[in-house]
C-alpha cells in the first residue's frame, strides 16, 4: 500500500509542476523563449499570497478559509500583470533579435524579480498562516491516506488544466495561439492581432503561475525566496519532457517528474531523488528527442 | 569615432596585443591584494568565457551546464592532490582530460537534440554533477562542504599565498588560450563550426561532419573549462559542489552573450560586467542583483547583438548597413 501512498503524493506535487509548466510551455509555444522569468513569478505568487491573507485575516479574523479565494484573485491578477509587463518591457523589443538576446533578458529580469523578493520579504523562511487550510485524511484502505487538502490540490488543478484545454483547443483566442505558436507572419496575414496574442499567453501563463505559487506555499505551509530557481527549473524541466509548446504534454510531464521524484525519494534515496528525475530525462530525450507528446519538429530547408 | 576605429584597425595588430600584454602584467602591480585577487578572478572567468564562447559562440549549441565542466576540472586536481599527493600543476592535464572526456560522454547521446531540448540536458547535467557532488558518491568528494587542504601550485619557490604569483600564472594560460582560440577561430574546423551554427543543414550538405564538429566543440570547451577549475582550486584551496550551481552556468553563459557571441574582446567587456563590477559593488549587495539584472535587460534591448560583437555577428543582426571597414568607394 505504500506505492498508493507514494502515487498520491507524486500526483500532487505533479500537480504543482504542470501548473508551472503550463506556463513555460505556452510562452515558449508562441515566442520559442524559455522564461527564464517564469519561476519567479511563480514565486511571487507565494509571497503575494502571504502577504494578502496576512492583511485580510489582520482585518476579518474570523474568515477562516474564505480568505483564500479573494487572495488568490488578487494573486492572479497582480502576477500576471507583472507577466504582461515583463513581455512588453523585456521580450517585445526583442522578437527579432535570435535567440540569445531573449534568454538573457528573461535571465535578466528573473535577477530582479527575485532581489526584489529578497530585499522585501528578507532572505528567512515565511510561514503561511495556519489553521485555514482544510485538514483530516481519508483513508484510502491499507495504510494509504489521502488528505483533505491533497484532494482540493488535485481537484483544482484538474479543472484548470481542463478549462485551459479547451479554452486553446475551442475557442476563437485559443485558435488564434495555437495558429501564433506556428508562424507570426503568416497568423498576421489571416488577421490575428498577434501581439494582443502574445499578451494573453502573458496574462494566462503568469496568472496560473502565481496561483500555483500560491497553493504550493500553502500546501507546504513555508518557503523562501529559492523556490523560484529550485521549482521552476523542475517544472521547466516538466515541460521538456512532456514536450515543450506543447500543453498536454506539460501536464503529463509534470505529473511523470512528481510521480518519479516520490518513487524515487521512497524507494531508492531521499537524496538522490532529484538524480533520478534528471536522469531519466536524459533518457527519455535521448529516445523521444522532442519528448513524450512533442511533435517531430520538421529540419528547416 | 569611426574614423579612429578604422584608423586602429590598421595598426599591426602584434604591437597592440603586445602592448595589451603588457598592461596586464602591469596592472597588478600598484593595487593591493583585494584588487589582485579580483583581478585573478576576472581572468578565470573570461578564460571559463572563451572555453564557453567555442560552444556558444561558435558552434552555436546551448549549453547551459558549463560550470560542471569547471567543477570537474577542480574535482580532479584536488582529488589527485589530496589523494595521491601530485603536485597541483602537474594535475592539470588530467583536469583538462577528465573535463573534455565528460564532456563527450554526455553530449555524445544528446547531439541529435534541438536548441532547447539541448539547453535543458546540460542544465540537467550539471544539477547532476552537482548532486553527485554534494551526495558524496563513493565518499571521496566531501559532501556538501566539499575539499579542503588542496595544495598551491608549488614552483620557483615563490611564496604561493600571494594572490600576485596566482594572477600572473593565469595571465600565462590567459594568453595560451586566446592563442588557441583564435588559432582555432580561423582555423578549418571554426569554420565549420560558424557553418554548423549559420545552417546545420546547409553545412551537412556541404560535406561537414555535423555530429563530429559539435562534438568537438563540447570536448575543447570542456576541457579548457576542466583546465581553469584547477586553476581555481590551487589558489582558493577550498572547492564545494557549488562550483557546479545553475547560476554559476547562467552567469559564464551572459558573460558570453552579453559580451557578444563569437567574440574574443565581448568575452572580456561581458566579464567586466557580470564578474568584476559586481564584485568592486560589493557593498551594495542586496540591490546589486537587481541592478545586475536591470543592466542585462537594458544592454540586451540596446544592443541585442551584444557590446562587442564580433563582426559576422553584428551584420548579420543589424544588416549590411553598418560595415566600418575601409571600403573602397563604390558606385551610388
Amino acid at each position: 500500500m505504500q506505492f498508493i501512498q507514494q502515487l498520491i503524493n507524486g500526483l500532487t506535487i505533479g500537480a504543482f509542476y504542470s501548473l508551472v509548466a503550463l506556463g513555460y510551455t505556452m510562452v515558449y509555444g508562441v515566442l520559442k523563449l524559455i522564461n527564464f522569468s517564469h519561476g519567479d513569478l511563480f514565486m511571487w505568487g507565494a509571497y503575494l499570497g502571504l502577504t494578502g491573507l496576512n492583511v485580510l485575516l489582520a482585518l476579518l479574523p474570523q474568515a477562516g478559509a474564505w480568505a483564500i479565494l479573494p487572495v488568490v484573485i488578487i494573486v492572479m491578477t497582480t502576477v500576471a500583470l507583472v507577466g504582461v509587463l515583463v513581455e512588453r518591457v523585456a521580450y517585445r523589443p526583442l522578437r527579432t533579435a535570435g535567440r540569445l538576446a531573449p534568454v538573457i533578458s528573461a535571465l535578466g529580469v528573473a535577477f530582479i524579480l527575485e532581489s526584489l523578493a529578497r530585499n522585501i520579504y528578507g532572505a528567512s523562511w515565511k510561514t503561511y498562516p495556519t489553521g485555514i487550510t482544510p485538514t483530516g485524511r481519508i483513508a484510502l484502505g491499507g495504510d494509504a491516506r489521502v488528505s483533505v487538502m491533497q484532494i482540493v490540490v488535485l481537484a483544482i488543478s484538474f479543472l484548470i488544466m481542463g478549462a485551459l484545454y479547451l479554452f486553446v483547443q475551442r475557442t476563437r483566442t485559443g485558435t488564434a495561439m495555437r495558429a501564433v505558436s506556428l508562424d507570426h507572419d503568416i497568423s498576421r496575414l489571416m488577421g490575428i492581432d498577434v501581439d494582443r496574442i502574445i499578451a494573453i499567453v502573458f496574462v494566462i501563463g503568469p496568472g496560473l503561475g502565481g496561483v500555483a505559487g500560491m497553493i504550493v506555499a500553502l500546501y507546504y505551509g513555508s518557503f523562501d525566496f529559492t523556490l523560484g530557481w529550485t521549482f521552476g527549473l523542475k517544472a521547466f524541466i516538466a515541460a521538456i519532457m512532456g514536450g515543450i509548446g506543447n500543453i498536454p504534454g506539460a501536464m503529463l510531464g509534470g505529473m511523470i517528474l512528481g510521480i518519479i521524484e516520490t518513487l524515487g525519494a521512497g524507494y531508492i534515496s531521499p537524496q538522490w531523488k532529484d538524480v533520478i528525475a534528471y536522469v531519466i530525462l536524459i533518457i527519455i530525450l535521448i529516445f523521444r528527442p522532442t519528448g513524450l507528446l512533442g511533435e517531430r519538429m520538421a529540419e528547416k530547408l | 569615432m569611426e574614423n579612429l576605429l578604422t584608423r586602429l584597425r590598421q595598426v599591426n595588430p602584434l604591437r597592440w596585443q603586445l602592448g595589451l600584454i603588457a598592461l596586464a602584467v602591469l596592472l597588478p602591480l600598484p593595487l593591493g591584494n583585494y584588487y589582485r585577487s579580483v583581478l585573478w578572478r576576472t581572468g578565470l572567468y573570461i578564460m571559463l568565457g572563451l572555453s564557453l564562447n567555442i560552444i556558444v559562440g561558435y558552434a552555436g549549441l546551448f549549453q547551459l551546464g558549463h560550470a560542471a565542466f569547471y567543477a570537474l576540472g577542480a574535482y580532479t586536481a584536488a582529488l589527485l592532490n589530496l589523494y595521491l599527493d601530485v603536485p597541483l600543476l602537474l594535475t592539470l592535464p588530467a583536469s583538462i582530460i577528465v573535463a573534455a572526456l565528460f564532456g563527450y560522454l554526455i553530449t555524445r547521446p544528446i547531439l541529435h537534440l534541438q536548441g532547447d531540448y539541448l539547453c535543458i540536458v546540460t542544465i540537467a547535467f550539471g544539477e547532476v554533477v552537482r548532486l553527485v557532488l554534494v551526495n558524496n558518491l563513493f565518499g571521496i568528494t566531501g559532501g556538501a562542504n566539499g575539499l579542503s587542504g588542496i595544495d598551491r601550485p608549488a614552483l620557483f619557490g615563490l611564496d604561493w599565498r600571494q594572490p600576485i604569483y596566482h594572477y600572473y600564472l593565469m595571465l600565462i594560460f590567459l594568453v595560451i588560450t586566446i592563442f588557441i582560440v583564435q588559432r582555432l577561430e580561423h582555423s578549418r574546423l571554426g569554420r565549420a563550426w560558424m557553418y554548423v551554427r549559420e545552417d546545420e543543414v546547409a553545412a551537412e550538405a556541404m560535406g561537414v561532419d555535423t555530429t563530429r564538429v559539435k562534438l568537438l566543440a563540447f570536448v575543447l570547451g570542456s576541457g579548457w573549462a576542466g583546465l581553469v577549475g584547477a586553476l581555481y582550486a590551487g589558489k582558493i584551496t577550498v572547492i564545494s559542489p557549488d562550483m557546479s550551481k545553475f547560476m554559476e552556468s547562467v552567469i559564464m553563459f551572459c558573460i558570453v552573450v552579453l559580451g557578444g557571441t563569437g567574440s574574443i574582446p565581448g568575452i572580456f567587456v561581458g566579464t567586466l560586467g557580470m564578474i568584476t563590477l559586481p564584485e568592486l559593488f560589493r557593498p551594495l549587495k542586496a540591490w546589486r542583483d537587481a541592478w545586475l539584472g536591470f543592466a542585462m535587460v537594458t544592454m540586451m534591448i540596446l544592443r541585442p547583438e551584444g557590446l562587442w560583437p564580433s563582426r559576422r555577428v553584428r551584420l548579420e543582426m543589424r544588416g549590411a548597413k553598418e560595415v566600418s571597414l575601409p571600403t573602397p568607394a563604390m558606385d551610388d
